[in-house]
This record gives structure tokens, sequence and C-alpha cells, in this order.
């Protein structure tokens, strides 16, 4: 398994430290020849250690992305623009509809919702690796420095994250507390652990989700959430797009998401682009 | 909250969004009477009358608006994001192109967006929306556009916004609800009866329409134990369509149960009428009092104006079974039994060619009544029976109690499933919306479409079962394996050329996912053609 050494590290911590044959680490930015081939790794700007993969051969340059993001982010390795000739993007959010607002915006919503209701609680739901860690980083920055309440699945990597010199602040763990103490707090739990019975602990929670896909007014009335925030770590539209025009590439492959709308884009521009099918991606909330 | 708003797009923007996401009636109540405190007339009423269906602008239609975003979106790009979101206000609000950080200016209040909007020449209109737009938040244009074309849904029933209205006030929702229909937007009047800083407004009652009384459905297992026969009178129900006739002298208005007048579709009938009432009843096509089949009605209700030899072959009249108003005077406080004698009383002057009275069934216990059911479904196709409280006053609304309808058991058919779309609105990411076919020979045709009558678990095997087996795909539509075998419950079936099959359904619903049944086993049209009728 080539990767970069955060990604061993998070792989190692979620799935076991032997749960890759062997690991090969290798450091963004360094080349590595394997046959003909010359492949780097570039931050991808999704999560900490997150990379996009460069293929050189014969003077040709191919990139896999992975999941990325463009827009700043301080618990991630600002993406890197790697020009290339083949340029393969996923498309999670590859609808013009998608253009994600500044996430500073959505979290100020979030303070004043919890400044306003100070009986309630309020509940993020977060995918556990990067979205977590993300969201606290941006409420700190916000300079909202009370004790946040951690779901056991966010502990492991929140301390990951903490070892790696990105300071997330006062965590606590949300376990044997009493009720009314999470009253005027802000609680962090995976998007699964929202509508079951771990929830039952919190007192009249506001139920929100930090998301992209909660642009979508419907989708978030449809999965319970009362304050969706609208916080992604994949590139919204005008990432998408402004990203594939500045790589140079005249071929794009997209996947991962809703490839139709990238694809049309691209060759309304004249780039070769095609849709790559991967079985097993369903639209996944968390994202 | 004791800052005055500024009755902007962004507090309404902002009442929106806590309405459509917050799951509490309670919280929506507490929204909307904030709203209504800290806003100004005339904005609230703007406000009010969107929130309640009310408001509708005739100058901006939701056409124009596609057409305006599809001159700056890719016009493909914004069918595959209208496809994906399921609301076309949604849509737009969102792929809008953001505007340039120097675009200045200031939104209008409520009251004045929908003024410019009804006041400007047409040639002037889509500019106008266009700045608009530019300068607005995705939130705000969705807010706007909702407000240009009607049909804002956020789980808020005009009845919940006048019950906000009551808790705002500490007024009573009855009240409201009766001067509700002689109100016009932006209801300034109401407001100020609400404040306390003027009288209630006063209200023509022969001139409006009054919100009708509703019933609910027999639960047979529970009801029938608990109710005297003694304390009930039972009448048909019949297959047309619910209406109120408001008669004014030699004027008289026909209105549909949601309030919209329909008169002009029914010269016919409401020339012929005279006297001084308000009249709740069943609107039917056929010579002689003798009710003709459904489709002959709906034909007529759909044309403004119609054709001479439709009035000549399906004359509209009205079974007549209540009386809200006797002249001028209010009785809908008085009970039913003494409204029924007044009806017959007036009905003894005034019915004339158009008027019939509903008749009363006679029964002693609730068997009895079953079998005349039974009966009446069987030799007359009778809808089902109608079973009123003899004490009960004339509420608006629908009451858990007095009023009960008592539908003809449903007619069945086995189906196979044909196509799946997504739905709209809180179904945006399910497939949904179905069409069902039966067999004609060796081939399936279609037979009706149905959206409802299962669970939400059940909506989500279906979800998935559409996924897995899909062989086609036409837009937004998915073609199925002709593998599932759904049991479809309907009202009655009738001729219909326009479908395929030659056959339309009324109110068909999912009745039974029949997981088990194969295919070859659905229905044929030998078998449902026998149903029609």
């Amino acid at each position: 398994m080539l990767a970069t050494p955060q990604t061993i590290d998070i792989m190692r911590h979620r799935y076991g430290a032997n749960c890759a044959g062997s690991f090969q680490p290798l450091a963004f930015g360094d080349r590595l020849a394997i046959g003909d081939v010359t492949v780097s790794l570039h931050p991808a700007g999704h999560i900490l250690g997150s990379a996009q993969v460069l293929m050189e051969y014969g003077g040709r340059r191919a990139v896999v992305t992975g999941d990325y993001k463009t827009h700043p982010d301080s618990t991630a390795q600002t993406f890197e623009l790697v020009p290339c000739d083949l340029f393969v993007t996923e498309a999670t959010f590859g609808l013009p509809v998608f253009q994600h607002p500044d996430p500073m915006l959505e979290i100020n919503r979030l303070l004043a919702s919890v400044a306003a209701q100070p009986e309630r609680c309020h509940v993020i739901g977060a995918y556990a690796l990067g979205k977590a860690q993300r969201v606290i980083k941006l409420i700190r920055e916000a300079g909202h420095d009370a004790p946040i309440y951690l779901h056991g699945a966010q502990e492991k990597l929140c301390g990951y994250y903490m070892d790696q010199g990105i300071d997330l602040g006062d965590l606590r763990k949300a376990l044997d507390r009493e009720k009314d103490s999470f009253r005027g707090h802000i609680v962090i739990a995976p998007p699964s652990a929202l509508r079951d019975r771990w929830s039952r602990r919190l007192p009249d929670p506001v139920v929100c989700q930090a998301s992209g896909w909660m642009t979508i007014k419907q989708r978030a009335k449809q999965s319970g959430v009362e304050l969706p925030l609208v916080i992604s770590d994949h590139a919204d539209w005008n990432e998408l797009t402004t990203t594939i025009a500045a790589t140079g590439a005249e071929t794009v492959w997209v996947t991962h998401g809703r490839e139709d709308a990238l694809v049309h884009w691209c060759r309304q521009r004249g780039l070769a682009a095609e849709p790559l099918y991967l079985q097993g991606r369903e639209e996944d909330l968390s994202e | 909250m004791t800052e005055r708003m500024t009755g902007g797009m962004k507090d309404f923007a902002a009442l929106l969004e806590t309405l459509v996401l917050t799951p509490s009636r309670n919280a929506k109540i507490a929204a909307m009477a904030a709203y209504f405190r800290a806003t100004p007339d005339p904005d609230r009423g703007i406000a009010l009358a969107a929130i309640t269906r009310d408001l509708s602008l005739a100058n901006l239609k939701a056409g124009a608006l596609r057409q305006l975003t599809m001159e700056r979106v890719d016009p493909d790009l914004f069918l595959m994001s209208y496809d994906y979101v399921g609301d076309m206000a949604e849509t737009i609000s969102l792929i809008w192109p953001a505007p340039d950080e120097d675009a200045d200016g200031e939104l209008p209040g409520l009251a004045a967006f929908v003024s410019d909007i009804e006041t400007l020449p047409k040639s002037a209109l889509a500019g106008h929306v266009a700045a608009l737009l530019d300068l607005a938040s995705p939130a705000e244009r969705w807010a706007m556009i909702k407000l240009a074309t009607g049909g804002l849904r956020v789980g808020v029933s005009a009845r919940l916004a006048k019950t906000a209205l009551a808790a705002y006030s500490g007024r009573d929702l009855a009240e409201i609800e009766k001067i509700w229909h002689g109100l016009e937007i932006p209801y300034t009047g109401l407001f100020a009866w609400l404040d306390g800083t003027g009288p209630r407004p006063e209200i023509r009652h022969g001139q409006t329409f009054h919100p009708m009384m509703l019933s609910n459905p027999v639960d047979e297992e529970r009801d029938f134990d608990r109710l005297s026969p003694d304390d009930y009178q039972a009448e048909w129900k019949w297959d047309g369509i619910r209406v109120q006739l408001v008669i004014d002298g030699d004027r008289a208005r026909l209105f549909s149960r949601t309030g919209d007048d329909i008169s002009a579709a029914f010269p016919d009938l409401v020339e012929a009428l005279g006297g001084r009432a308000v009249l709740d009843g069943e609107l039917l096509v056929g010579h002689d009092f003798d009710p003709m089949n459904f489709n002959h009605l709906q034909q007529r209700l759909n044309r403004k104006t119609p054709a001479k030899s439709h009035i000549r072959d399906y004359p509209a009249f009205v079974r007549v079974y209540d009386m809200l108003f006797d002249g001028e005077e209010d009785i809908r406080d008085l009970p039913l039994v003494d409204r029924r004698r007044r009806l017959e009383a007036w009905m003894a002057t005034h019915a004339g060619t158009r008027l019939d009275l509903s008749e009363i069934l006679a029964f002693n216990d609730w068997d009895e009544l079953a079998a005349l059911r039974r009966m009446g479904a069987e030799t007359h196709g009778h809808e089902g029976l109608m079973i009123k409280q003899l004490q009960s006053l004339y509420v608006a609304g629908r009451p858990k109690g007095p009023w009960f309808k008592w539908k003809r058991d449903p007619r069945l058919i086995d189906t196979v499933m044909m196509y799946a779309q997504r739905g709209h609105g809180r179904r945006s990411s399910f497939y949904s919306d179905y069409t069902f076919g039966i067999w004609r020979g060796n081939e399936i045709v279609p037979v009706g479409k149905a959206y409802s009558g299962f669970t939400d678990g059940e909506l989500r095997d279906l979800d998935k079962w559409v996924r897995g087996n899909t062989v086609n795909r036409f837009g937004p539509v998915r073609e199925v394996e002709k593998d599932l075998v759904v049991e479809l419950a309907f009202d009655s079936a009738h001729e219909s050329p326009r479908h395929k099959s030659g056959i339309a359904l009324r109110f068909p619903r999912v009745s039974r996912i029949r997981w088990d049944k194969p295919a070859s086993e659905a229905d044929t049209i030998e078998t449902v053609r026998k149903l029609i009728g």
C-alpha cells in the first residue's frame, strides 16, 4: 500500500495496524519509479494527508485526484494544482446547484443558534474522519472555546489530529454525563448516531449536519436535520470546473458522483471527457 | 425579539427555512407568531397570504423564470440539476450565477416586491427580476420565486397559519376562521383587530365562501362500538364534487371545497337559482337528478366556459345536504337536525329544477347500515355512506367525531410495476411515483399511476428495488423489469381513450406489495374491464 505517512497512520488507527499487507510511505512531492512510470503524491486538500496521484510516462502526465477540495482548510494540506494531460476527477458535487458558501458563515449561523437557544443542545452530525476535526477547528477559529463533547467514535481520530499539531481545544467525552450538562453545548457525533438511541441522552437537541448535501433543503428535511450546515470536504461545482480548466488536461475522466453534468461541461469546452463508472459508490449523506 | 424587523426578504426567507426544517408544530406556530409580531403591515399580510397559498401573481409564472434562468445557465445542466433537486424554485435559487462582488442595491420588502411585479410592463419584468435575483442570497431567491409563483410548501397548512394568528393575538381560532374567507390581502383590517387597534372586520356573509366542515373515515373496528345509532343520520355518499352554494337573490356563486369560485363552468346551474341562503351539497351532472358518471362532471369542470353540447348532455345539479345561512341568519351554531328542518323548509319554496334534497336513510343499528352500504355499492354503484351526528354544529375544518364517511370497500387488482420516477419535495431522492400495468394478451399495458399507500419503510424497499432492476432510463423516468406485482386499490374504473389500456382508475393507491407473486399472475385487461362503472 503506497500512501502518504499520515494516510498510513489514519488507516492503522481505523482498521488496525495490519490492515494492509505492507505499507510504503511516500512523502508529498517525492518521486518513485515503478517500472517506466514515475509516481508522486500531491496534496488533495480533502483531509489530513489526502493525496492526488501523478503518474508520468514517456513525457505524458496523468493525475488521479481521489476526493479533493481547493478552498482553504487548516486541518488539511492545501490542494496543489498539478498540470497534466489526463485528469481523473471526482464529481461528488458535480452539478451547478452545488456552490458551497464560505464555511465561516455556516459556523456563525451555528453559533448564533447556540446562543439563541441555551436550553437546548446542538448535536452536529459529522463524519468521524476529517469532517469532525474540520468543524471543530472552524468553531475554534470563530472564537468559541467552550468544551465540545464527542461521541466515542470521534475520539481516536481527533486525538490523532491533535498529535499532528492541529489544536482542537477542549474536547470531552459525551459518555456518562448528566443530560442537563449538555444544555447550551455542542456535541459532535457520526450522522448515523443522530437518529439512533445514542442521541436520547441529549436534552431536546437541535440536529445539525455538516455536509455539502445540506445545500438542498428537502434533503436536509428528509434526514431530519433542523440546522443544515453546508460544510464540505469535496470540491463544489465551481472548484471542479476551475480545477479542470487549470490543469490544462485535454482528456478528463469523471467519477464518483454526478458524472453526466461534468462530462457535459467538459465536452462543451472541447475536452475529451468520459464518465468512469465505479461499482459500489452510492450517494452517502455523510460526505 | 423587541426590535421590529423591516419586512424584508431576508426575514421572510429565514422564516420559511425555519418552517421547512423544524419538525415541531409548536415551534412552527411560535416562529410565525414571532414573525407577525415583528413585521409591519403590509408585508406581514403578504407573507401570510403566501403561507396560506392565497397569493398568486398573474404577471410572473414559473415558465418565465425557467426561461430567464436558461438564458444564463447551460440548459442541459439546468435540466440535470432540476431532475436532481426536484423543485423548480430551489433549482433556480441554487443555480443562479452568484452576483459580482460589487452588485449594489437593496432588496424590496414583500409588499413592494409584489406590487412592482404586478405593475411593471411585461417588457421590463425579466430584467427587473434578474436584477433582484442577482442581489439575493439563495434563500432569498427561493423566497422571492415562491412569492411570485405561489404554491409554497413549507409544511404549514392554512389552518396552522391561522392557529399562529390565534396564538399571536389571543383571539379564538374559530372566530378567525369565520371571517377568513371574506378578507382581502394584505389583511390590514384583520391584523388591526388581532392587535386590538381596530374592530372585527365586517364580512358580507351572503357573498363569501365559508370554510366547510369535513368528515373523517370510519374506523370500523373501533368507532361503531362506541357510537349509538340513534344519535346519527345516514345519507348516500355521492361521487361528485363537494360544493358550497352562496345564493344572494338573483346572484349565485358556486365554490369548491377549497374556496375556488367555479361558477363560470356551470352557468346552467347558477342562473337557475334564487332566494337567499348558503348551502352545502354535492355537485353532480345528469338528467332528472339521476347522476351520471364522474368523468362527465370532470369534463365540465375542466372548462372555463362550457360548450353548449355539454350543458345539454350533462346538465349540472346539486344534491343539497346542509345549510349554513338561512337568509342572512347564520345557523352554523344550530344542531344538524334543526339545520336540516330549515333546509327542508327553504327547499320547499326554492328547490327549482337544479336542487335536490339528499335523502336520509332509515336504519336501526350499524349492521343494518352495513347491509345498506353493501347493497348501495353493488346495485347502484354508490360510493358509500355519510354518517352525521344529529346534534353536530357546523364547524369549519375536520373535527374528530361528528361526521364520518364510510366508503365502499375499494376494488383491488394485481398489477405489474412498469416505470418509476423520482418524487418531489420530501421524497425527491426516492423513486416514489410509479406506473403500473396489466396484461393484454402477451404484453403489459399501463393502467394507472400511484404515489401513495405505502409506508416509509416500503418506500425505501421499492426505491431500492427500482434502482436494482432498472432496464432503461428516459430522463428522470426509469423503466424496470416487469417482475414486481403490486396490488392496487382504487375507488372506481372508467373508460378512457387516453390510456393505452382504455381504462382509467380513480384514486389508485398501493394496497400491498406482492413480493411473493410472479408477474404472470397479475390481472388481465378482461378482468379489470368488468370493474368499469
